[in-house]
């Protein structure tokens, strides 16, 4: 671009947040702190029974209560709905069965929260209650009753199977070959803020919905479909989330009733969650059991991997079908894997559906596969970091499943943290009772494809120029505390020369901003600054060409910084930036531009190939150090030494909150996160609250060392990467490593509760393997493998042919899946 | 959000005023102090009092007197960082002050109170729960149901008593006086807590706590070790409370109080005789963990398993008999 040899002004520098002063001070308006004139209170009466048929709702009483103004049930809002179109497996209100504890079933507006909630009681709901799957084995054993009628086998929802070259042959060439099983419990993202919803509808007929979503273009499209109304007449506003993580990304029941409840009364509908309806909503990390073997040479290269997982999805689909191919997708990225297959299953079972938590499906192999190489290090008597140093996957070349890596910065990042936590005078060298854990890991930079097939931009920029020297940015990104906001002022800021101050944005209102598929997928800094990169290149040339031609100069030669757009060779000769934009509004009237973003293609042509490609890929290398007393097994982290490369950090301030937030949530799952079930007690969640929910306080949270690594991708704006998710990856499994370092157990299992490490060293005192973990991985009725030759064995990524076909028949010959599954086009 | 059901709200000066209201509302009303414990449980209608009768503006509640040497009283409506910061408590009863401190967060501190803490409503992760919750196991027999959910089959509930503060007043042999209708009467804290989960104070509803007495210190030396998932906020799975009196080298008289593992806090007498009459040493002490342990009987009905919970016990009798031996 334009001078991007200049230096930055803005990108790099600690500037702070657009939105700080709000939010330390109290003034940001979350969706709860939303009043309107004659607004009414929403409740929602949830299923008490984990699985179960309707026979019949009867709300007469709640109608009749004082002060109650609508009463909704599931025949209100027959439309089904769906982030994902393949699994549109939701009704905002159960129609004739409930699949889960906390499974909404009807909805009731009144003129007082307590009202509402009266109201609810006096619902009389009967059900027929069916058996409850418990678990995937479960799942497994009992296809009937189903769940779902449309999953691929039983309860199985997703079963899919793909190889990239011939994994046996792999296996032949190895010098050891190690299987492992490992297993990843669910957790979930545990916001500050309770989901909230508010819904008007004005006197044209018109829908105004504020809710704390991370996704309101997905929303958008929900309401339309489910209300029945043109998206044209739909507005949806994100408010700004306090804290998703995930959890807010897919259009929720709460926002659709709010909005029916609106459209009925005449009046504004409020609806706030409560805790324990948050823990209901869930979307959090699959539970998930892995198989994984690799073979591997003395050196430590990686001739063959095989890997196997089984999720737990809970009730509904939500993005479970991406999740589940996330799990087998970006094992390939960080080594080099010359032969790979992937076999993932999900299950439904009776509890609140899973989804996509920081890291979306990729932690738990990432844990698996750290932890493995661990083992293999040591039984090839090879230094864990020296190994890994050793077989990194090259950048700007392709995987064996055909992911495009850039830039890949993993061997400075491991460089960092082996030399700033002193790794060599420390592995294996520890007194017992202390020990040392490293991991590596990788993460996308915005998913390649939209959640619904379309080509359009994924992100787009419009920019405002005012006379007065002020830009107004609008744009549909959804701050949720990652810094979006910020990232997109300083973009703009930094491209048109003027102090982020003098930048207005507007982001996240679908009538004003144009669209941007939303907060995930560590997609919005990459996607939203190219859009917003280019918006102001196209201004610039606006303003240069009429502020040039008053000049005198050629525009070319003219430069844009603090505030001037001036001439290069000759600084002191120029004019303000406001003169520029009068200047350019003179001569063609209002200045304005757009920008947008679609990432390159991918050049995988089969079927799945849809999840894993992006524009670029981050990367991660942790050091963990802690303490693990023998007496009752209890684990403290002492200190994480983490670099992570970032491409470029925008701004090196959120950059480290980003990162350090990421050690927080990863250090909850490795030691304590737990969504817990009492399967046997009718399928209840243990313990819906953020008391007993463990999740880490400021006194479980080590001392961290970060290293922002700056390997500028050509593909990322200013050369960004992603830093929201990837450094979560490799802390759960550098410290289960730290914890064998410490006291030479396995506990093959997180989280790591004292109460395993404790069996795990009563295990080594009695001369046993040492080792707490999975036993078994059941067995699971994969389809044939998709057959793809990786791109070394002459393959073009696509599928051989026949044997893709015989492959789909096995699924169940089903074509679902195609597009938002990700089969790229 | 979670509401809170309707009430009148009492705001009587003296305690005789409180009695009386309590005494005037019967089954329907109930005594708050810093509320930390009965308005959570409010909302979650745990109990659901058609008048609470608000004990901030009694003065006489927040009174303290005595000496260490003397015996020192409490009123019970001294806050729980009043407790931990006062410097009697500090210098002569640690443990107290210490407990006072691993009671939740700090900003629950300022607020709850340690009358409060000695009647804290027992607890089990089948009961705080909220009511639809607890709809969908059918309810249990602590409220509104039939069944224990921790052993079905059994005729009595076993939520556990979560007090930090009532195992260090009873192995500091601290006596509790309560103002009734008939009357003052004083009950050792041992006396106080009885081994049913729902019926878990000897004490009448309407009867309030007016002194909390602790003896003089005469030689006795006490602590408390707390064990929990994280360094705050969370409730005990186990506490310890230890003190002992030294003859000598030997030890003349021993408390070991066991908390978080049943219905009430209990003495280890077992442990309790393995120590009188020895040194306090790595044998005596790993016998009177030994014993403690052996009994010590841990339902599944607080966060982490129950024979972790259980095998814990004997680590944290030897962790603070250790430091009655060790500390300063
Ligand atoms: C998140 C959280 C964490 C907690 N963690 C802990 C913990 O780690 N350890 C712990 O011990 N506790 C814990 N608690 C419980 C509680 O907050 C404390 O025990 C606190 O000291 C209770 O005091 P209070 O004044 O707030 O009690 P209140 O809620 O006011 O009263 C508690 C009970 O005592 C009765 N009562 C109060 N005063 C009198 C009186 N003078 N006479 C007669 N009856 C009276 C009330 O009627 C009520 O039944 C926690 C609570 C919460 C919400
Ligand atoms: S111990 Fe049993 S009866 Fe008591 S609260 Fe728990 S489940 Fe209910």
């Amino acid at each position: 671009m334009a001078g991007a040899d200049k230096t930055l002004r803005v990108i790099g520098k600690p500037v702070r947040r657009v939105d700080g002063r709000a939010k330390v001070t109290g003034l940001t308006k979350f969706a709860d702190d939303l009043f309107l004139p004659r607004m009414l209170f929403a409740r929602l009466l949830r299923s008490t029974e984990a699985h179960a048929r309707i026979v019949s709702v009867d709300v007469s009483g709640a109608s009749k209560h004082p002060g109650v103004r609508a009463v909704l049930t599931g025949k209100d809002l027959p439309v089904p709905f769906g982030i994902l179109p393949v699994s549109e497996d939701e009704h905002a209100l159960s129609l004739d069965k409930v699949r889960f504890v906390g499974d909404p079933v009807a909805a009731v507006a009144a003129t007082t929260e307590d009202a509402a909630a009266e109201a609810c009681d006096l619902i009389r709901v009967e059900y027929e209650p069916l058996r409850l799957i418990a678990d995937p084995e479960d799942a497994l054993a009992h296809s009937e009753p189903k769940i779902h009628d449309y999953a691929d086998q039983g309860n199985l929802h997703k079963v899919v199977a793909l190889e990239f070259g011939d994994v046996e042959e792999g296996f032949r060439e190895a010098d050891l070959v190690r299987e492992d099983l490992v297993f990843f419990e669910g957790n979930t993202h545990l916001p500050m803020e309770q989901h909230a919803a508010l819904a008007t509808q004005d006197a044209d007929g018109r829908v105004t919905l504020w809710s704390s979503t991370q996704t309101p273009h997905y929303v958008h499209r929900a309401l339309a479909k489910v209300l029945g109304l043109p998206a044209s007449r739909i507005r949806v506003i994100a408010t700004p989330n306090g804290g998703g993580f995930g959890g807010k990304s897919d259009p929720f029941n709460h926002e659709i009733v709010a909005a029916k409840l609106a459209m009925l009364t005449g009046r504004p509908v409020k609806l706030t969650l409560t805790r324990e309806e948050v823990f209901y909503c869930h979307r959090g990390r699959h539970p998930t059991l892995m198989a994984v073997k690799t073979g591997v040479k003395r050196d430590g290269s990686i001739t063959a991997m095989d890997f196997r997982t089984l999720l737990d999805g809970g009730g509904y689909g939500s993005y479970g079908v991406a999740s589940t191919y996330y799990t087998g997708a970006l094992q390939t990225v960080t080594y080099r894997v010359p032969r790979y297959r992937f076999r993932g299953a999900r299950a439904f079972t009776n509890k609140p559906p899973c989804g996509p938590k920081r890291g979306h499906g990729t932690p738990q192999p990432r844990h698996a596969l750290e932890v493995q190489l661990d083992k293999i290090a040591e039984s090839l008597g090879l230094d864990p970091a020296e190994m890994r140093l050793r077989t990194l996957h090259p950048p700007n070349s392709l995987t064996a499943n055909y992911l495009r890596v850039g830039s890949m910065g993993l061997r400075s990042c491991l460089e960092k943290v082996v030399e700033g936590s002193g790794w060599r005078s420390k592995f294996r060298k520890l007194p017992e009772g202390r020990g040392v854990g490293l991991a590596c890991s990788s993460y996308i930079c915005g998913a390649g494809l939209p959640i619904y097939w379309n080509n359009l931009p994924q992100s787009g920029v419009q920019l405002l120029l005012d006379r007065g020297g002020g830009v107004t940015a609008f744009c549909g990104s959804t701050e949720i505390g990652q810094g979006s906001d910020s990232v997109l002022a300083f973009m703009v800021a930094e491209g048109l020369g003027i102090p982020p101050a003098d930048v207005r944005i507007v982001t996240a209102d679908t009538d004003l901003t144009p669209v941007d598929l939303g907060s995930y997928s560590s997609r919005v800094t990459l996607m939203t600054g190219n859009a917003a990169i280019q918006a102001a290149e196209r201004a610039r040339e606006i303003l240069a060409t009429h502020a040039g031609a008053k000049l005198g100069v050629p525009p070319t030669r003219l430069g844009f910084a603090e505030g001037r757009v001036f001439d290069v060779e000759d600084p002191a000769k120029g004019m303000t930036f406001a003169e520029a934009v009068v200047c350019a509004e003179s001569k063609v009237g209002t200045v304005g531009t757009v920008g947008s973003y679609s990432p390159p293609p991918s050049p995988g042509r089969y079927k799945g190939a849809g999840v894993g490609p992006s524009a670029a890929y981050s990367y991660t290398a942790c050091v963990a150090e802690v303490a693990v007393d023998r007496g009752t097994g209890i684990v403290r982290v002492e200190r994480i030494w983490i670099a992570h490369d970032i491409g470029r950090a925008v701004n090196p301030i959120l950059a480290l909150g980003q990162v350090e937030g990421s050690v927080y949530m990863g250090v909850g799952e490795a030691l304590m996160e737990e969504m817990a079930y009492r399967g046997n007690r009718f399928g209840v969640h243990k313990i819906p609250s953020m008391l007993e929910y463990k999740s880490p306080t400021t006194l479980e949270m080590p001392d961290v060392v970060t290293y922002l690594v700056e390997d500028p991708d050509p593909n990322g704006p200013y050369g960004a990467k992603e830093v929201g998710q990837g450094p979560l990856l490799p802390v759960p499994p550098a410290i289960a490593n730290a914890v064998y370092d410490a006291v030479r157990v396995r506990v093959d299992e997180v989280p790591i509760t004292p109460e395993k490490v404790l069996r795990a060293l009563k295990l080594r005192a009695a001369g046993k393997e040492a080792r707490v973990g999975p036993t078994r991985f059941p067995d699971v009725p994969w389809p044939e493998a998709i057959r793809v030759p990786p791109p070394w064995e002459g393959g073009d990524g696509r599928a051989v042919a026949g044997e893709a076909r015989a492959a789909e028949r096995g699924a169940g010959g089903r074509r679902q899946g195609g597009l938002a599954t990700g089969v790229s086009k | 959000m979670m509401r809170l059901p309707k009430f009148r709200y009492l705001q009587p000066r003296t305690a005789a005023d409180a009695v009386q209201a309590a005494a005037d509302a019967g089954p329907e009303g109930m005594y708050v102090a810093g509320g930390t414990d009965l308005y959570p449980n409010m909302k979650r209608r745990h109990q659901t009092p058609r008048v609470v009768v608000g004990l901030r503006r009694v003065r006489e509640l927040r009174a303290k007197s005595g000496s260490p040497t003397a015996g020192l009283t409490l009123g019970p409506n001294l806050t729980l960082t009043e407790v931990s910061r006062d410097p009697d408590v500090r210098k002569a009863y640690p443990a107290l002050a210490r407990a006072c401190l691993l009671i939740s967060t700090p900003i629950l501190q300022n607020m709850g109170t340690i009358g409060g803490n000695l009647l804290l409503d027992t607890r089990c992760n089948y009961y705080n729960q909220n009511q639809e919750w607890r709809k969908a196991i059918h309810f249990c027999m602590k409220k509104d149901g039939d069944t224990c959910w921790v052993a079905p089959g059994s005729p009595r509930c076993w939520a556990v008593n979560s007090s930090d503060g009532a195992p260090v007043a009873i192995a500091l042999g601290a006596r509790l006086a309560f103002l009734g209708p008939d009357g003052e009467r004083t009950v050792s804290a041992e006396d106080l807590y009885r081994d049913d989960g729902i019926a878990y104070a000897a004490k009448k509803p309407e009867e309030l706590l007016l002194r909390i007495e602790l003896p003089p210190v005469d030689g006795w030396r006490a602590t408390y070790q707390k064990l929990r998932r994280r360094g705050s906020f969370d409730f005990p799975v186990l506490g310890v409370a230890a003190a002992v009196r030294r003859d000598g080298d030997r030890v003349a008289e021993a408390r070991v109080v066991l908390g978080a593992v049943a219905s009430r806090p209990y003495r280890s007498r077992e442990a309790e005789a393995a120590l009188v009459g020895r040194t306090l040493d790595d044998t005596s002490i790993a016998a009177a963990a030994e014993a403690a342990f052996k009994p010590a009987k841990p339902m599944d009905n607080t966060d982490f398993g129950l024979a972790w919970r259980k095998e814990m016990v004997r680590q944290y009798v030897i962790r603070a008999l250790r430091e009655l031996r060790d500390g300063a």
